[in-house]
């Protein structure tokens, strides 16, 4: 029987009971599919295990040893810097400028264009993929056609199978995907600052440029903060685009360092390593989410 | 007032530029799409960017309606993963956000910051002792054992988020309950619930859009192509028809519109959950 309680103002102890209705569900839920996981693969790091059986091949610390000095994750990372770096300088001021011409609301179709540059982050990173597989595809793509018109006379490239242009290609989806986000964020930063103060700097006189410098960049601070911190994670967790796009090849050359822990854990069946994969991953995150909190702090001081 | 300056017209002009460049860029690859999906493989070759001629309707004819049945059963299950993980995030959450913010006791700073730590944790890290888990859980290959996870990792968020907001209801409303004899659990169903529908709905369709077009859960847990959701049947498919890339672009097309029409109709929360961080003082 449910008890009526008396609550003054509801406050005070709950019993046990009701917090654990509550709780836990969430608890359960969250411990079995999210803690325990993380911490198992702290635990299958060490062990050389196919992820059947028993684990009973205890390695210590040589799958890390194998991390460090392995070639494919350092060309896997070096990917994943590559695309956090451009794609941060390709999208950002991107998203900036676009942000600026379209929060503006006497640019006639401002809302139309907001909405449609934010569709490509609608859709599935899969469709995506796949969609720019067939822009790039050398005997149908829109790729023919422009090479068509911009050098008829060389064979047409294959972007996506040279190992020298995939990655490059990728980026662009990347960018073409991605910025419409970024543009969200700016664009609800730039509404957040009180007109009054753009007004006013107007009124002293001040040139657009200042007033971008010195009202409208320092009131966007956060909202840029935010898309650089969803930039950078986004940039280091890479997977579905890669997988959809060509899963890593060729011989690599697209690797970024999910589609390797998932190619070696789930191709290979090196539950072992791919599991140190997978904690190495975290620890980078980790460190990237504190030093980056530090520096900020530091800003706003 | 100030007229327009020469000056501003060219802005103007230039912006519009820009902004149509722009447009042209994120236009012309989904009209390929879903004009390369009315062509003949021919026409395609020839002419990729054209309109095409004759019309060819067999291919999403035979997507919709023919032996190609996999869209509608694959649309289905996305939709049932998705209305699972949404069902059970906000269920759970809602729960576990309200004893969070409102309740009083022992650890509970403790238990939040344990959910927190959630959002630091990205699924790449955990997917390969989730296979085993799963696995181990007899739920390999099921939609459960998709939703399960999913719904797991999109719980911090939806803590934090719905927690800041149950705190700031007013604490005269929980003693007006208190008057007329509510408990926790009236109180929860009468008041909080209701007052948070804005920002359940923004949870929720975030939620829904994430799991839409999630690929790498479904990729981990599912083999049966009877249970594959969307992304996966988009890669099945194209595995299937390696060369017949307008029949590859018809079931793109349809694939898309799904995401499209849930951002046309949810714009507003989507907008104002991807940008809640971005305003601070």
């Amino acid at each position: 029987m449910a008890k009526r309680h008396v609550y003054k103002g509801l406050a005070g102890r709950a019993n046990f009971w009701t917090i654990a209705v509550l709780l836990g569900p969430a608890l359960i839920l969250f411990t079995t599919f999210v803690i325990i996981p993380v911490f198992q693969a702290a635990a299958f790091s060490l062990y050389k295990w196919n992820g059947l059986g028993p684990m009973k091949n205890f390695l210590g610390l040589a799958n890390y040893q194998q991390f460090f000095s392995d070639l494919i994750v350092q060309k896997a990372l070096s990917h994943n810097l590559i695309i956090a770096v451009i794609s941060l300088a390709v999208e950002l001021p991107l998203a900036m400028a676009l942000a600026l011409i379209v929060s503006n609301s006497k640019f006639k179709g401002a809302v139309f264009f907001r909405t449609f540059f934010f569709l490509p982050y609608m859709l599935s990173e899969v469709i995506t993929g796949v969609l720019w597989q067939f822009i790039y595809h050398p005997q149908y793509g829109l790729i023919t056609t422009l090479h068509g018109i911009f050098s008829p006379d060389s064979p047409v490239p294959t972007l996506l199978g040279d190992p020298s242009t995939v990655l490059w290609a990728i980026l662009v989806v990347i960018i073409w995907k991605y910025f419409g986000l970024h543009m969200t964020i700016y664009i609800a930063g730039l509404q957040a600052i009180p007109q009054e103060q753009i007004e006013a700097a107007t009124i002293d006189g001040a040139s657009k440029t200042r007033i971008f410098l010195s009202v409208i960049l320092p009131g966007m601070r956060t909202a840029v903060q935010l898309s650089v911190f969803f930039s950078v994670l986004g940039s280091i967790q890479l997977f579905d685009i890669i997988w959809a796009m060509g899963k890593g090849g060729p011989v690599n050359a697209s690797e970024t360092i999910v589609s390797y822990m998932y190619r070696v854990g789930l191709s290979r069946f090196n539950i072992g390593y791919g599991s140190t994969i997978a904690v190495c991953i975290f620890v980078i995150c980790l460190i990237f989410s504190i030093i980056y909190q530090r520096l900020l702090v530091k800003e706003a001081e | 007032m100030k007229t327009i300056s020469s000056e501003n017209r060219f802005y103007n002009t230039i912006q519009y530029i820009f902004c149509g460049l722009v447009f042209l860029i994120i236009a012309v690859p989904i009209y390929i799409s879903i004009m390369g999906g009315f062509k003949s493989v021919g026409q395609l070759r020839a002419q990729p960017v054209a309109l095409p001629d004759p019309f060819v309707w067999s291919q999403y004819g035979d997507i919709l309606v023919g032996q190609m049945g996999s869209f509608w059963l694959e649309l289905l299950n996305s939709l049932l993963v998705g209305i699972g993980t949404v069902a059970v995030v906000v269920v759970v959450g809602t729960f576990a956000a309200y004893a969070l913010a409102r309740i009083r006791f022992k650890f509970n700073n403790v238990f939040f910051i344990y959910f927190w730590l959630g959002l630091l944790f990205p699924l790449a890290v955990a997917i390969l002792p989730l296979y085993v888990q799963l696995r181990s859980l007899n739920l390999l290959d099921t939609h459960i054992g998709v939703i399960l996870p999913q719904a797991a990792f999109g719980l911090p968020m939806m803590i934090m988020l719905l927690r800041g907001f149950i705190k700031q209801i007013p604490h005269e409303l929980e003693e007006a309950a208190a008057i007329d004899g509510y408990d926790r659990f009236g109180f929860l169903f009468t008041i909080v619930v209701p007052l948070s529908t804005p920002i359940l709905a923004t949870v929720s369709v975030l939620t829904l859009v994430t799991s839409w077009n999630n690929f790498f859960t479904p990729l981990l847990v599912l083999n049966t192509q009877k249970k594959f959701t969307l992304p996966m049947g988009v890669m099945d498919f194209m595995g299937e028809h390696a060369a017949d890339w307008n029949m590859i672009l018809a079931f793109l097309t349809l694939a898309m519109i799904p995401a499209v029409v849930i951002y046309i109709l949810c714009q507003k929360y989507i907008v104002a959950g991807l940008t809640s961080g971005a305003i601070k003082g």
